[in-house]
């Protein structure tokens, strides 16, 4: 007998072994393998998921806590209202403003640092322990920071750095809420960026680099066409954490800024908060928030996509 | 110029670009960090040292502000924090690990659909919910309790904790797997002694992040408690709006409040790096 008819026989064999356990696996299997994901499963459906049942459910009413004892059926009134409701468009762009320009100016910044670590140089460490501080920062502590102490109008240390450039004191918060919300922003989301990207970086195949090398390719060449992209996997993961942490953003806001002046800095969060929590308008805010969820799911599914190619899940 | 004077050029230029480089790494490393520094600083300094116009740069420090906010009350927020931090983390590895497990080694089936329902979870806004929870904790009358943190922190990091223990198992070689149950280990003494010890790196750092983001949460913290259920982000808040001109004593409770995340960062850097990406980046 040749050793292929053994291997043939061999493979029909596990083949037949595999179908009759294929079987087996079938119900009390099932249930055996769900078990272990069931509690974890039903929790964030009930906590996760009812709430916003509820959302929907909320933003067909018209409810203000103020006024308990006001609850009507109004249909679809409080989506009309959000729809000529120009603040909310307002709030809306700020978020995209806001979550964009932090993610972009993060991730360029973030890859730039990720390639100067990556060379080898005394104190490598420390530096790279110092570049990933800002990340490890309390977000409500890095809000007091940067509104309090960094860019105070008369004792911020910003205003002070400028001023012995002979430009005069500038009022961040105020005249440039948007600016000033962004800078916290960037250089808390920086740091994540380029732990990303540095470790796309080190995962870079050695003998392909080298091999660019002794091609006499030089460093710029090297690094438009082998590790660009390479790291492309790495940046869109970076750019859709980041999307996804960015635009639920609503400590700085609070803190730095309060949304103002007026509502010029507010992003939806903040709009929703206030609405429900300042104007206790339960039905309007409930509304908003859907509105959100769906533009939410819109990009999401988008997104989703290629967060599944990235970590390549596979059944 | 010929080719030998061109190639013994190379290195000296090369060494030469390099320290600019190192030199611009440092420069940028020192103005990241320097906010922190100066945050750190400020929490030494007496409050007019602290809010003077041009900056106090040497003086000698005080101890003062940490006196202050630690015999200020800040107790009950600490113990707060620590409750809603600690247990929601111990229940996200409950829940989440065999989770994840029914996602890896012996896996369910639609995979791919139940860790989709999971990651979408992480994409609905929070502001979403948030009305709802708090109308309906102030029906439970569980508004301004610790318990309601612990259960929605438990729901904000169980799904990255699903993902990343997903990716820690499914690193361990079926080999392994497959020799304890020719052993005849049953599910639990596999899971006890072979998969679980396997598996404890990924543990220590799923829990790092949770313990990250619980502890720095404040969305939650400020709609959902006031006085009894408050944690260290809303004391911090409480003080800059009662005190808003104590800068210094307010540097000093921020830099508290953010020691234990920086100094857990900072010792676990590498674990850090999978936990952000949620599993995906080794």
């Amino acid at each position: 007998m040749s050793t292929s008819t053994i291997d043939r026989l061999e493979g029909s064999r596990r083949a037949a072994r595999a179908a009759a356990s294929e079987r087996a696996v079938s119900r009390a299997e099932g249930w055996r393998r769900r078990g272990p994901l069931l509690p974890a499963l039903v929790f964030t459906i009930i906590v996760t998921q009812l709430p916003f049942l509820v959302t929907i459910w909320y933003s067909l009413r018209a409810q203000n806590l103020l006024r308990p004892g006001e609850d009507l059926f109004v249909g679809l009134a409080n989506y009309v209202d959000i729809a000529a409701d120009s603040t909310f468009r307002q709030t809306a762009l700020n978020s995209v403003v806001i979550t964009l320009g932090c993610v972009l100016v993060a991730m360029v910044l973030g890859i730039v640092l990720a390639l100067l670590l990556d060379r080898p140089f005394a104190g490598r460490g420390v530096a790279r322990t110092m570049l990933i501080t800002p990340f490890l920062v309390m977000p409500v502590a890095s809000s007091v920071l940067w509104s309090v102490a960094l860019l105070n109008p008369t004792y911020g240390l910003l205003n002070w750095a400028i001023g012995l450039l002979g430009i005069e004191a500038v009022d961040w918060t105020s005249t440039f809420p948007v600016v000033a919300i962004l800078m916290a922003l960037v250089w808390q989301w920086t740091p994540f960026m380029m732990l990303l990207v540095l470790a796309g970086l080190q995962a870079q195949p050695k003998d392909v680099l080298e091999a660019a090398s002794v091609d006499g390719a030089g460093p710029w060449r090297t690094f438009t066409s082998i590790t660009l992209p390479h790291l492309r996997r790495y940046i869109e993961l970076g750019v859709l954490l980041g999307v996804i942490y960015v635009v639920n953003t609503f400590d700085q806001i609070y803190l730095m800024t309060a949304g103002g002046p007026g509502t010029a800095s507010a992003n939806l969060p903040f709009y929703i908060y206030q609405r429900a929590f300042l104007g206790f308008d339960i039905g309007q805010a409930a509304a908003m928030g859907v509105v959100v969820v769906i533009a939410t799911i819109i990009v999401a599914s988008a997104a989703l996509r290629l967060i599944f190619r990235s970590f390549e899940v596979k059944e | 110029m010929s080719a030998d004077t061109r190639t013994s050029l190379r290195p000296a230029r090369g060494r030469a670009t390099g320290g600019v480089l190192t030199t611009l790494t440092w420069l940028l490393a020192l103005a990241f960090f320097f906010p922190v520094a100066w945050m750190a600083a400020t929490a030494f300094k007496q409050e007019n040292q602290a809010a003077s116009d041009p900056p106090t740069w040497f003086f000698s420090p005080t101890l003062d502000q940490f006196r202050a906010v630690i015999e200020g009350g800040s107790g009950t927020y600490v113990a707060n924090s620590a409750i809603a931090t600690g247990v929601s983390t111990l229940l996200v590895l409950l829940l989440g690990v065999p989770a994840a497990y029914a996602l890896s080694i012996r896996p369910v089936e639609k995979v791919s659909d139940v860790l989709f329902f999971f990651i979408s979870t992480k994409m609905l806004p929070v502001v979403a919910v948030i009305v709802p929870i708090y109308v309906v904790a102030g029906q439970l009358k569980v508004l301004d309790n610790i318990w309601t943190l612990v259960v929605l922190y438990t729901a904000m990091n169980l799904p990255i904790a699903v993902w990343m223990m997903r990716s820690f198992f499914l690193e361990v070689p079926g080999e392994v797997l497959e020799a304890a149950s020719v052993d005849g280990a049953g599910l639990m003494r596999t899971m006890r002694s072979v998969l679980l010890p396997m598996v404890a790196p990924g543990i220590a750092a799923t829990a790092l992040i949770c313990v990250i983001f619980a502890w720095n949460e404040f969305f939650f913290a400020l709609n959902l408690t006031a006085s009894r259920a408050a944690t260290v982000p809303v004391l911090i808040v409480s003080t800059m709006t009662s005190e808003g001109l104590f800068l210094a004593r307010l540097c000093a409770a921020a830099l508290l409040a953010s020691l234990p995340v920086i100094i857990a960062g900072w010792v676990a850097q590498k674990q850090l790096v999978r936990g952000l990406s949620m599993g995906a980046i080794k």
